[in-house]
């Protein structure tokens, strides 16, 4: 109080007071302390989240504690649950979908962006955005419908013949798979990267293009050296979309992975994700400790999802710190 | 403030009249294959007694269960009958017992898809247990043609393709092979959900349906009405008296006579690998799972009310659904446990 007083020199010795009340009057204050409200009630909703699958775990976690992570085998019958096939599944279907989707979504919102003319652009967009709503489960029909026999007749087959050298492409070719499941995430998860990153390149703003153009740089260059590195921080940002929503993926998953909780190099070999083996054990979980078990995966799930988000900040900060040395050189 | 205080008690009491004057609700829920049934029943049951509704969530056996269990919902269903475990944790929750009624039954069968074989495959139970163990992995193996004399089958590999969710087909499946296979019995065992050795998970009976029709050398297992609806292709399984028999509603009802002998007091039985030579081994009943105790008794009766209707009347509209009628002796013994439920 007594400082405000001091550094607002027109203001009387009530000038805090009254300064308070006439915002209060104006709306400021009540906006502060509504959205304060708004953006807590996020931190909230996610800590209870964790309190509730903590509690709603404590069979489980008691049971079997660190080798729920470890064992592999997931057996209602006998009650015997290890974690470790789901972690693998999910981690790989959503590592392959990126390694397809980040190149094909960036390429395509670079040319968006700076190449296209503006009509086709805006166009495309609408288009992109179009895919972006499509529910998940027409994916999965798309994915068993297409996907699948497309891979078990040719891609599979090509790969084996090609690339079979490598564990990861051995094996039978059922069509449905890690492979399978990545690519009808990356076909999901495309949308999400083209439609943000095309946004930060359009927002760049002009004169970086311009002082590139007339250092002599070409039009790619510019392009390259300039505009993708300023936009860099939004096009990760559209990566970990895309990484949540591979992460968290259910339906089309499921309707695509193959539901058999195994681990294997081969991505032609069927596995399970953490979203899919919840969605399709819950509503009949009858045991306690089969329930809770669950319910642990929607932790770990919770877990893995940190982690991995954590790790992808982790190697931006490491990277954005080097490209903004080299830019300054 | 007054005013608005008067209007929202005059619309609240009105809501009150409204909802008095309303159909007696009541909710169920659990199995979902008996869903097209029940959802017939109830809709026709309403017809001729429109005080009474009653509404049905197929959320699956387990849920059904768990549900009663709870005492969210009047009644619940499910493919597979509780276990004593179960039914002890629903007595100490309520003090009182619950009760099983079958309604109807109906089968599973094993679907295939072989290039080149039209004709109709017999199964050994020996030829599923050892196929869905994986120790059967080629298609020409001895335990499969040895049935089969005069259809060239391929040496191709076999795939499996078993349900991906817990459900009550895969309880009536994994049930029928622990009766038959000791080796089943110890490794995998019974349930809505198991620790499959071999195959390829898909979602509900389209997707299984789905998966062996795309994937060449296949072999799974749907219900016989999804069979049947889809005109899928599925083969004979050798009964207990060594007769190979194709699902039918007859071979299941077949199937039922020959366990309503020694149906137990609370029809809580398996009727997998029954007796007699014309019944279908991968049969089952699906049972309502109604309290003994009702605190209300306007539920109670119209309960009661409805049971009685589903055992005459209502069995009439079984077959139409593809869904088998319940013997004589059955309905006979469920109108006197109809009694029981206070």
């Amino acid at each position: 109080m007594a400082t405000t007083t001091t550094t607002v020199p027109s203001a009387g010795p009530v000038a805090g007071s009254r300064s308070f009340l006439s915002r209060l009057r104006e709306g400021d204050e009540i906006a502060r302390v509504i959205t304060f409200l708004f953006a807590a009630s996020v931190v909230l909703v996610t800590l209870l989240l964790v309190v509730e699958l903590w509690q709603g775990s404590v069979l489980p976690r008691h049971k079997f504690g660190f080798n729920f992570f470890r064992t592999s085998v997931w057996d209602p019958i006998f009650d015997r649950f290890g974690a470790l096939p789901f972690i693998f599944g999910t981690t790989v279907t959503a590592g392959v979908s990126l390694l397809i989707a980040v190149p094909l979504g960036i390429g395509a919102a670079i040319f968006l962006a700076e190449l296209a003319p503006a009509r086709l652009s805006d166009a495309l967009e609408f288009f992109i955005d179009l895919l972006a709503a499509v529910p998940s489960v027409i994916y999965g029909l798309l994915g068993i419908f297409i996907v699948v026999p497309l891979m078990r007749e040719y891609i599979q087959p090509g790969l084996k013949n090609t690339l079979g050298f490598l564990p990861l492409f051995q094996g039978p070719a059922y069509g449905v798979g890690f492979l399978t499941a990545g690519v009808v995430l990356a076909i999901m998860v495309i949308p999400y990267i083209i439609s943000v990153s095309r946004e930060v390149l359009l927002s760049v703003p002009r004169d970086q293009r311009e002082a590139a153009l007339s250092l002599g740089a070409t039009r790619w260059e510019s392009t390259w050296k300039v505009v993708v590195p300023f936009a860099r921080g939004g096009i990760f940002g559209s990566i970990f979309l895309a990484l949540a929503r591979a992460l968290g993926e259910t339906m089309a998953v499921t309707m695509v992975i193959g539901n058999t909780p195994t681990i294997s190099a081969s991505l032609f070999s069927p596995g399970y994700s953490i979203a899919a083996v919840i969605a399709n054990e819950f509503t009949e979980a009858t045991g306690d400790l089969y329930l809770q078990s669950l319910i642990e995966l929607g932790l770990v799930l919770f877990l893995l999802t940190f982690i991995l988000n954590g790790l992808a900040r982790l190697l931006i900060l490491l990277t954005s710190q080097r490209g903004s040395e080299m830019s300054h050189v | 403030m007054k005013r608005i205080a008067g209007i929202l008690l005059v619309a609240l009491a009105l809501a009150g009249i409204l909802w008095a004057d309303t159909a007696l609700s009541i909710n169920g829920a659990g199995a979902t294959f008996p869903y097209p049934m029940y959802s017939k029943w109830f809709d026709e049951y309403h017809k001729k007694n429109p005080n009474i509704q009653i509404n049905y969530q197929s959320i699956g056996s387990g849920g059904g269960i768990k549900q009663v269990t709870e005492g969210t919902v009047d009644f619940g269903a499910a493919d597979g009958p509780m276990n004593d475990e179960q039914l002890k944790a629903f007595q100490e929750k309520h003090g009182s017992g619950i009760l099983h009624f079958p309604t109807v039954l109906g089968a599973v069968v094993p679907t295939y898809n072989i290039p080149g074989v039209e004709a109709s495959l017999n199964f050994t139970p020996e030829a599923l247990a050892g196929i869905f163990l994986g120790k059967i992995t080629k298609w020409n193996d001895p335990a499969i043609t040895d049935a089969n004399k005069g259809i060239k089958l391929p040496a191709n590999e076999i795939v499996v393709v078993h349900r991906a969710e817990s459900s009550g087909t895969t309880y009536v499946w994994t049930d029928y092979l622990t009766k038959v296979s000791d080796e089943w019995k110890t490794k995998v065992g019974k349930g809505a959900a198991v620790n499959w050795p071999v195959g390829l998970g898909a979602k509900g009976n389209e997707a299984v349906t789905g998966t062996v029709k795309n994937t060449p050398n296949s072999v799974g297992y749907v219900e016989l009405i999804y069979a049947e609806a889809n005109k899928i292709p599925y083969g004979n399984v050798k009964n207990a008296a060594g007769v190979f028999v194709k699902a039918s509603l007859a071979a299941v009802s077949a199937a039922a006579a020959g366990a309503a002998k020694e149906m137990p007091e609370d029809f809580r039985v398996s009727i997998t690998n029954a007796p007699g030579k014309s019944a279908y081994p991968i049969s089952s009943f699906t049972w309502l799972l109604i309290p003994e105790k009702f605190s209300d008794a306007a539920k109670r009766d119209a309960i009661k009310g409805f049971v009685k209707w589903m055992l005459a009347d209502g069995q009439t509209y079984a077959e139409n659904l593809s869904y088998a009628k319940l013997p004589k002796e059955v309905v006979a013994m469920e109108m006197k446990a109809i009694e029981k439920i206070q």
